[in-house]
């Protein structure tokens, strides 16, 4: 497929990588922070290739995984107390819940439905006037406008049944959590590319800056990671901060101020809960008060009266999420924990950490 | 969950107030939302994420970028 395959080439990988060992004068530690790296990096060995020049450390670039618990059986109790039909992104199906995940919740006869759209979920509302839909929306800047599309959509049709439980996160204030942490490693960031193409990369700079960072916007395909390392080890080696953009064809540093429109409109910045983290200041996204009509949390009040809840105890998922601890050093990791049976998210999720070790390391990554 | 995929834009037309898009996949057809472009027009690239167009694909400079990788990685130019 064209702007993909060309991005996929084993000798242009090859070269930039030796490009880049031939570069470095001393080893320099690099966090991306997207789940859709973290897996090409894993899968093609990105990491492997840079070893001698570069430590690759995994950031909280998976928005499944860092939505709380809470979320999850707020969602659950939606289907199977409230009767509401609950729609979401397949990958939120497998992440566990305390009462198990989002598949029990169906094979106890909730409704639960996956989408690919956003707006397919308002329309299933528009087509079932007599049940409440809700749509469990996860996921950082780059999925906030899909949402904010259908919530637009669904308020100017005048649905009455359509809501949104709404759980996204935004990436710059993580960025600035993790700089700011007293025991960080991290010397450069490469920054999440569909993030920066709807918001573009001025949010980034007051970090590079107070942290004396390179922050590059960087694509998804294994040539874009390592062009996205390129230029932070040439940055690093000339002493330079700041902010650049690898993944030009689809970043302006504008970003898409059109999508950036549709999401002001319907969200603005809140605190936000980040699962294994903590509560993130700016960390994401809630309704604006003309949007509140939407809002599951004020239309159901079963949802205000909820106990909070723990964690489980054996999963590792804040440290994996802060790049403190690799995957295959979780105790738990390819024994009490695997995708068949998973006790975290980063397990379950097709952009977790967990999972893109154990998937393409497997025995060698437990060993 | 941030993958976006590049298509490319085939028609143009109107759903229920929405500006829709029907979109080749590399063979596959897929009708997308692109509210979220101020301007397009139909042979124009564009990246797509749950259902909406998140930004137009500038091909220049992906060639150009291409180019300069190639010669960087001293491969000579990429066929
Ligand atoms: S391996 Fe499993 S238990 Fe350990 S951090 Fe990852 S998801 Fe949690």
């Amino acid at each position: 497929m064209r702007f993909v395959e060309e991005y996929r080439d084993p000798a242009l990988m090859r070269g930039i990588a030796d490009a880049i060992v031939r570069r470095a004068t001393r080893r320099w530690t690099i966090m991306e922070v997207c789940g859709g790296q973290t897996h090409a990096i894993v899968e093609h060995g990105i990491d492997q290739l840079l070893d001698p020049a570069v430590e690759l450390l995994h950031g909280p670039g998976c928005p499944v995984c860092v939505t709380p618990l809470e979320t999850l059986d707020r969602a659950a109790a939606l289907a199977e107390e409230a009767g509401a039909i609950v729609c979401t992104f397949g990958d939120m199906l497998r992440v566990p819940g305390t009462r198990g995940d989002l598949f029990s919740v169906r094979a106890r006869g909730g409704a639960v439905r996956v989408v690919y759209a956003p707006l397919d979920a308002a329309r299933l509302a528009e087509r079932t006037p007599d049940r409440a839909v809700v749509f469990l929306a996860v996921g950082f800047e780059t999925t906030a406008p899909a949402v904010a599309t259908a919530a637009r959509w669904a308020r100017a049709r005048g649905l009455g049944n359509f809501f949104l439980l709404v759980s996204h996160v935004r990436v710059p204030p993580a960025l600035e959590a993790i700089a700011s942490a007293e025991d960080t490693r991290v010397e450069a960031f490469l920054a999440a590319g569909h993030v920066c193409t709807v918001m573009g990369t001025a949010e980034y700079e007051p970090i590079a800056r107070r942290h004396r960072l390179p922050i590059v916007a960087t694509g998804f395909e294994p040539v874009d990671i390592l062009e996205g390392v390129a230029l932070a080890v040439e940055q690093l080696e000339a002493g330079e901060t700041g902010v650049s953009i690898q993944y030009r064809r689809a970043v302006r540093p504008a970003g898409n101020p059109a999508a950036r429109a549709i999401l002001d409109e319907v969200f603005e910045i809140a605190d936000r809960p980040w699962r294994g983290i903590g509560v993130v200041p700016g960390g994401g996204f809630a309704l604006r008060s003309a949007y509140h009509a939407l809002d599951a949390e004020r239309a159901f009040p079963l949802l205000a009266a909820r106990a909070p809840v723990t964690e489980p105890a054996a999963c590792r998922a804040g440290d994996v999420l802060r790049g403190a601890l690799r995957p295959p050093e979780c105790p738990a990791f390819g024994r009490a924990c695997t995708p068949e049976h998973p006790l975290g998210a980063p397990m379950v999720s097709t952009e977790g950490a967990c999972a893109a070790y154990y998937r393409w390391r497997g025995a060698e990554a437990c060993a | 969950m941030c993958l976006a995929v590049p298509g490319q834009v085939e028609s143009l037309h109107d759903d229920a107030g929405l500006r829709m898009a029907r979109i080749d996949f590399g063979g596959v057809y897929k009708t997308v939302c692109v509210e979220t472009l101020a301007d397009v027009a139909p042979g124009a690239w564009v990246l797509v994420h749950a259902g909406v167009a998140l930004q137009l694909l500038d091909a220049e400079a992906a060639a150009e970028s291409l180019r300069l990788l190639a010669e960087a990685a001293r491969l000579g130019p990429t066929p």
